[in-house]
């Protein structure tokens, strides 16, 4: 080892050299989600077809059925978060200049959580004055 | 990693230029693209319950409601839509077989993995037709 690299930081030394060591836990989040997708993406997929020609009246009253408001949020829940995490790989994989890849790791994860607001408060809207 | 010479003089992994053409790659390359067309597909359904929890307007739907509608009905709306299904299944099957092989550990070997990369194209492409010829006939 030379003189210089001695007074190298940490940081500075592990910087390129590879793993962190937290990609197992992003590789968990990523199958546990999926397997909850498995579970709900059928009933969506049948739900979507079926209410993409409804009027407004027969949609709303779709989405206020109890179940169907339960299911919605919860294949919402699990679709962003999945989503939220393979979309980081594709950023991590593809963008290298950090700038940039700072910037859309972090638009990533605002647009994940701000669809899941806009979609979950959207359903419970719905719901609660279906009830009203 | 940023710009500049990398830290690590190792030899680096093949990349695609090197890569003879194969199913299993174009079935992995395949599983991105739907994946990111999901991400952005999912931004119109969300826009679409958005304007479906406006209030009514007088008698009438939210016009936001009204114009999201027909653009979901419209020729090419529903093209989207068929498409849109087609690439849920195909992400969907081949998801399947991503967990498959992650937690048994099923289905490595070449022949498999090749007829599953194929068997992933035609179940997603015949569901998608499948699915709506069915919503048309109801």
């Amino acid at each position: 080892m030379s003189i210089q690299q001695d007074f190298a930081t940490p940081t500075a030394r592990a910087r390129g050299l590879g793993s962190a060591k937290a990609g197992t836990d992003h590789h968990i989040r990523q199958r546990v989600s999926a397997i909850a997708l498995i579970f709900l993406v059928p009933w969506f997929l049948f739900s979507v077809i079926n209410a993409a020609g409804t009027d407004y009246d027969t949609a709303r009253a779709w989405v206020a059925q109890p179940w169907n408001a339960i299911l919605l949020v919860l294949t919402f829940g699990a679709a962003f978060y999945h989503m939220r995490l393979g979309m980081q790989v594709v950023v991590e994989d593809y963008i290298h200049g950090s700038g940039m890849k700072t910037f859309l790791l972090i638009a990533n994860t605002f647009l994940a959580v701000a669809l899941f607001a806009v979609t979950v408060l959207s359903v419970l809207n719905i719901w609660i004055s279906a009830a009203a | 990693m940023s710009s500049g010479a990398p830290a690590d003089p190792r030899p680096r992994s093949p990349h695609l230029q090197v890569w003879r053409f194969h199913l299993t790659m174009v079935a992995s390359i395949t599983h991105r693209a739907t994946g990111v067309a999901l991400y952005f597909g999912s931004v119109l359904i969300a826009a679409w319950l958005f304007t479906l929890s406006l209030p009514m307007v007088g008698a009438e739907p939210p016009a936001a409601f009204v114009f999201m509608q027909g653009l979901m009905t419209s020729v090419f709306g529903q093209i989207v839509l068929v498409l849109w299904s087609a690439v849920v299944l195909f992400h969907f099957a081949n998801g399947i077989r991503h967990l498959l092989w992650d937690g048994p550990r099923i289905g490595f070997d070449p022949k498999t993995a090749s007829t599953w990369s194929a068997f992933n194209f035609v179940f997603a492409a015949a569901g998608a037709i499948g699915i709506w010829f069915a919503a048309i006939q109801i």
